[in-house]
């Protein structure tokens, strides 16, 4: 079984967000990039399926050379090999069609994005790759069991959750569930040693379109002052929920 | 051009989810000059003729064995059979689970420029331009298409609805899916009694400061008081006191309600950055130095099991 890990390189999550001083950009001054929280779910679980099930596990991002420290942690996490698709991830349509075309050099049995990635948040990589495979689709992924060709999945829907089936190959946008918080792996040193001389390939990027243009970005406006209201006070409460805000 | 709306509905009922899509698509034809069109799937029980109520006055329902149960591919080549033939060039769908799973399928069947996350209605429709949120809403910002289809998926609770007058016809319609890869639904588990998350209005959350899952029995009586859904933070669905579909946050659920209510939540940035949008936010901490309290419309300084029954009692005596 091949299983395809894509990685997204975001900021950590405890990043404080700030844009260029003409807001066309993200600046990226100071801060600390990371595994996308989602993808680290999805890319625990295909460690799983190496290790139980005799899985080859490659991880992919597109991305310029500063996104390699974070493939080299999925490679010490425990993916076999990477790939860099060496652009720019502009959008989330150009994304998608340069994993496809890599994808479909290289016929994996599974591909595991996340359902979204904690920076631009758009949620649509996964989809547009299966879609451009013309592949099953699962996306909010929380399990995942494959058994020869069949896989039994779950998925979050809103106020419940739906168990299916599909063949391989397929493609899903993952979360957690696929494996717990206490599952996800820090790196040992081990891994980390051998994560420097595993494959890292680095692609040159096929032509892709993009759909959408980037206008410029904005800071929420500032939150007015918290009204304090006593602890023994709660009727006051209550009124200031009817009276000023308005929502009861 | 016409705007195309996929109107979902849950076994056969519409939900606010759904009227909030209508009217999101109805007012964009308002702004392009021309008219909405909405697809609905299944069997339907409510009465379509509410979806009037929110601009939308004519709606086609695709059923048969195709639709009883949910499949992303086949919601997606039906919509983009029906824009064909009702000559729609933009798609708007509301960012519930199965609209974000059906959104980008569609997309590449119909080559449409995609904008996902959407806080608002369009600022401007030539070229289509929308505001969205990014970086789990610690910032925003504005994108275009000029691809001639498109597709929007707004966050639910973003724009909010409004019933005016008017009423649907809603007809029966068919079109021809062809080959599409396929999944098999073969259990659907839907929590009873319960409002889910994306699309609660007010919101009752909890964290670690509750102590244990023996503590939740007052976060849910205040919930049922208020027509309130229930979250929790990341710690406490993680130590399995709260199950997962209610962690919310940057890695969990993104909230948009008019009320969030947070109970012994420090108020870490992660969690802020899922929850920042709610329209008010009240915090009850028993450390006046949290930080939730920063980001807060009211605050309360003290004990959750002592403030949260005077509130449950306040609040009684407030309906009575
Ligand atoms: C990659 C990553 C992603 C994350 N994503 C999320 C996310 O999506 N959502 C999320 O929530 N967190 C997330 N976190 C975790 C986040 O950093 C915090 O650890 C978490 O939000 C803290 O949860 P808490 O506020 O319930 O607990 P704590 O931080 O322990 O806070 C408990 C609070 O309860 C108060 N308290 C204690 N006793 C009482 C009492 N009797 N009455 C009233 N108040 C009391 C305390 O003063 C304290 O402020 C993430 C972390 C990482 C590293």
């Amino acid at each position: 079984m091949k299983v395809l890990v894509c990685i997204s390189h975001v900021p950590d999550t405890t990043s404080k967000i700030n844009f260029t001083s003409d807001n066309k950009e993200f600046d990226k001054n100071g801060v600390q990039f990371v595994i996308n929280p989602y993808d680290e779910f999805g890319l625990t679980r295909a460690i799983w399926l190496k290790e139980k099930q005799g899985a080859t596990v490659t991880a992919i991002n597109v991305g310029k050379a500063e996104t390699e420290p974070t493939l080299r942690k999925a490679l010490a996490i425990g993916a076999d090999d990477a790939i860099r698709i060496d652009a720019d991830a502009t959008d989330g349509f150009y994304v998608a069609q340069q994993i496809a075309a890599v994808a479909k050099e290289n016929n994996y049995d599974l591909i595991i994005a996340g359902r979204e990635s904690i920076d631009y948040n758009g949620g649509q990589v996964a989809g547009m790759l299966a879609a451009l495979l013309n592949q099953p689709f699962v996306n909010a992924c929380v399990g995942l069991e494959v058994e020869g060709s069949n896989a039994t999945l779950m998925r979050e829907i809103d106020g419940g959750k739906e168990t299916l089936t599909a063949s391989l190959p397929l493609v899903i946008g993952g979360q957690k569930g696929l494996v717990e918080e206490k599952d996800l792996r820090i790196p040992n040193m081990r891994g980390i040693m051998s994560a420097r001389t595993k494959p890292l390939a680095v692609k040159p990027a096929t032509d892709g379109a993009s759909r959408v243009q980037v206008g410029s970005f904005e800071k929420p406006a500032p939150k007015s002052a918290v009204t304090m209201v006593e602890a023994d006070n709660m009727d006051e409460l209550v009124k200031l929920l009817h009276e000023e805000a308005k929502v009861i | 051009m016409s705007v195309l709306v996929y109107l979902e509905n849950w076994e056969g009922k519409f939900k606010k989810n759904t009227f909030e899509a209508a009217q999101y698509a109805a007012k964009t034809a308002e702004m392009m000059g021309t008219s909405v069109i909405g697809v609905t799937f299944g069997t339907i029980s409510d009465d379509a003729a509410e979806l009037g109520k929110y601009g939308v006055s004519k709606v086609l329902n695709l059923s048969g064995d195709d639709y009883n149960s949910f499949d992303n591919y086949k919601i997606a080549a039906a919509l983009k059979e029906v824009a064909a033939a009702q000559n729609c060039d933009t798609l708007i769908v509301s960012g519930t689970f199965n609209g974000k799973a059906v959104a980008p399928l569609y997309s590449v069947m119909a080559e449409a420029g995609m904008i996902t996350n959407v806080t608002e209605l369009p600022s401007s429709v030539a070229p289509l331009t929308v505001k969205r949120s990014v970086f789990s809403s610690k910032g925003f910002v504005n994108y275009s298409t000029e691809a001639s289809s498109k597709v929007i998926v707004f966050i639910p609770n973003a724009v909010g609805v409004v019933a005016g007058s008017g009423s649907a016809e809603m007809t029966e319609s068919n079109v021809s899916l062809g080959d599409l890869p396929q999944t098999n639904v073969t259990n659907v588990d839907r929590v009873q009694g319960k409002i889910p998350l994306p699309e609660a209005e007010r919101v009752i959350s909890g964290g670690r400061g509750l102590k244990g899952p023996e503590n939740w029995s007052m976060v849910e009586e205040l919930a049922e008081l208020m027509n309130a859904g229930t979250a929790c933070s990341k710690p406490v669905a993680d130590m399995g006191w709260r199950p997962h579909n209610e962690h919310v946050g940057q890695t969990g659920i993104a909230i948009n309600p008019e009320l969030y209510v947070a109970i012994g939540i420090s108020g870490a940035i992660q969690h802020l950055a899922g929850v920042s949008n709610s329209k008010t936010i009240v915090v009850i901490n028993s450390d006046a130095e949290a930080p939730f309290f920063k980001a807060a419309d009211y605050g309360i300084v003290g004990d959750a099991f002592e403030v949260v029954p005077k509130f449950i009692e306040a609040l009684k005596k407030f309906k009575a």
